[in-house]
């Protein structure tokens, strides 16, 4: 296991006003780590001080020498009236060959949509062009923020899923970030539990038990991710296949809210 | 064709035309038509100041326009305001000060009008020269960069966090569009400028696949529109710069028919 980024007592303070303070995480390879947390409770600000683009008021970020990050942001934020097809979006940095290109496309499963214009995506496609986007680099460490928003219950088991195959075939490292309390339980190694600053970490089982999680969370939250979990081992065998998307999606249709 | 006020007109209004094109995307996807708006409302501004400090008129519009446009920039991240509210208040009150300038000037009588709606068929050679190299410039500068702009233009938050310096090209886009800003005053004024910029570029949207295309499509219907434009004013007797706006905004009405195009 090398550490692949980690931060040291950071934290942030945006006019005045601190969202972050005192974070230390690691992301190791091979490993997910999701953070999860309330809304304003400083997630994205924590990727984008990951990511080198918020500046710190204090602590610092190490990367591993030789890093290469594939971030997935949480949207685009992209005017329909610029024509972009899928293509031209993976490669908007840098060009690259069209058999690249559908080699990362189909490894998320969306191979076929190469040359169709991104304005005309679902939720779901959308999440795995931007996926497939970020494995173009090659990345040693994904950065996944809200990896299911725009995409249905039953879309979202699936990509976690996939998240996982990818982990487990290109060994890279995994950092999520999510509000989504429990499927991404499941589907995760390590969990940060963040309201400004880390209220509890650890695996998933454990944190879901943890006091200062149930507060934040509210006491059915624990409940929830047994409820999961239960529903995960018959989930395996549809692998990430798109097709079946929503074959599944009666399972989870009545999970129970937290909070 | 230089020795003929109609030939000068039309080469002037097909070098503007030129710029217009690929800047009006850029103008479009960037959500920017009122930046450009307050900037080409600021133009006003340098011809007062460049009349009454005696100093070539091009060179006092150019220096505000950019003045301008920078200080939109700082003003943008600097205070709390909305930005169309801070670009309403800046555009009139740099067009009021424009106005009040020019009547303070002693022995100055000026036709606001060829100012404000542009009066092409006016254009002298020097005039033609100074397009024609800024036209010449903005093309190569966007060529240069255009990759790099367009993923800035995309997302700005994906490009920061590939490496991108988005900040940066925002700025080099700014500088092009207000010197673009400076020069098509000449063919249709500063209340019109917007319109040459954002007009062909909403209708070359409709035809295109890729931001590539759309901005050659858009350099072309600009460069349609300028010159059906100036034979629209030769034959009906209008003027100018209006009836470029008007050939403009009968492209992209031709644009809206529905054609069997699917959603691009």
């Amino acid at each position: 296991m090398t550490q692949l980024i980690a931060a040291h007592g950071v934290a942030v303070t945006i006019n005045g006003r601190t969202l972050l303070h005192e974070i230390d995480l690691s992301v190791d390879t091979g490993e997910i780590v999701t953070i999860i947390g309330p809304n304003g409770g400083g997630k994205t600000t924590l990727v984008r001080a990951l990511l080198g683009t918020q500046a710190l008021s204090a602590g610092s970020v190490t990367r591993m020498e030789g890093l290469t990050v594939g971030y997935v942001p949480q949207r685009l934020n992209l005017n329909p009236m610029m024509p972009v097809r899928v293509s031209r979006l993976l490669t908007s940095a840098t060009p690259r060959p069209r058999s690249q290109m559908l080699e990362a496309l189909d490894e998320t499963g969306v191979g076929h949509l190469v040359d169709q214009s991104v304005h005309t995506l679902s939720g779901g496609e959308f999440r795995r062009v931007l996926l497939a986007r970020a494995l173009l680099h090659d990345p040693n460490l994904l950065v996944l923020d809200e990896p299911v928003a725009g995409v249905d219950h039953a879309g979202e088991l699936v990509l976690y899923e996939l998240i996982q195959r990818i982990r487990t075939e290109r060994g890279c490292g995994v950092l999520m970030v999510s509000h989504d309390l429990h499927v991404v339980m499941a589907a995760t190694d390590k969990v940060i539990c963040l309201n400004g600053h880390v209220c509890c970490t650890g695996q998933p089982h454990e944190v879901s038990k943890h006091s200062e999680y149930v507060r934040l969370f509210g006491p059915r939250a624990a409940d929830a991710l047994a409820f999961y979990e239960h529903q995960h081992d018959h989930e395996h065998g549809i692998g990430g296949d798109v097709t079946h998307d929503h074959a599944h999606g009666h399972h989870h249709g009545d999970r129970p809210h937290a909070g | 064709m230089l020795d003929d006020f109609f030939g000068r007109a039309i080469l002037a209004a097909v070098g503007v035309a030129a710029m217009a094109g690929p800047l009006g995307c850029f103008v479009v996807w960037r959500r920017m038509a009122y930046f450009g708006d307050t900037t080409a409302h600021a133009a006003l501004l340098g011809i007062g100041l460049g009349i009454m400090l005696g100093i070539d008129l091009t060179i006092g519009v150019a220096a505000v326009t950019v003045s301008v446009a920078l200080l939109l920039l700082v003003m943008e991240r600097r205070t709390g305001l909305a930005l169309d509210t801070l670009l309403g208040i800046l555009a009139h009150t740099s067009l009021a000060l424009g106005v009040i300038v020019i009547a303070l000037t002693p022995g100055l009588r000026v036709d606001l009008t060829s100012y404000l709606f542009g009066d092409v068929l006016a254009v002298s050679v020097t005039d033609l020269a100074v397009i024609f190299s800024m036209a010449l410039m903005v093309l190569t500068v966007l060529a240069v960069i255009w990759r790099k702009l367009v993923a800035a233009t995309m997302d700005e938050e994906l490009a920061a966090a590939e490496g991108l310096h988005p900040a940066r090209y925002r700025i080099v886009f700014v500088l092009l569009l207000a010197l673009t800003i400076a020069v098509a005053m000449k063919v249709v004024g500063v209340l019109l400028i917007t319109a040459l910029l954002i007009i062909p570029a909403a209708a070359a949207r409709r035809v295109s696949v890729s931001p590539e295309q759309m901005a050659l499509v858009a350099i072309c219907l600009a460069i349609c529109s300028a010159i059906g434009g100036l034979f629209l004013s030769l034959y009906l007797d209008t003027p100018s710069g209006p009836s470029i706006v008007i050939a403009a905004a009968i492209i992209f009405s031709l644009s809206l028919l529905p054609l069997g195009l699917k959603q691009r």
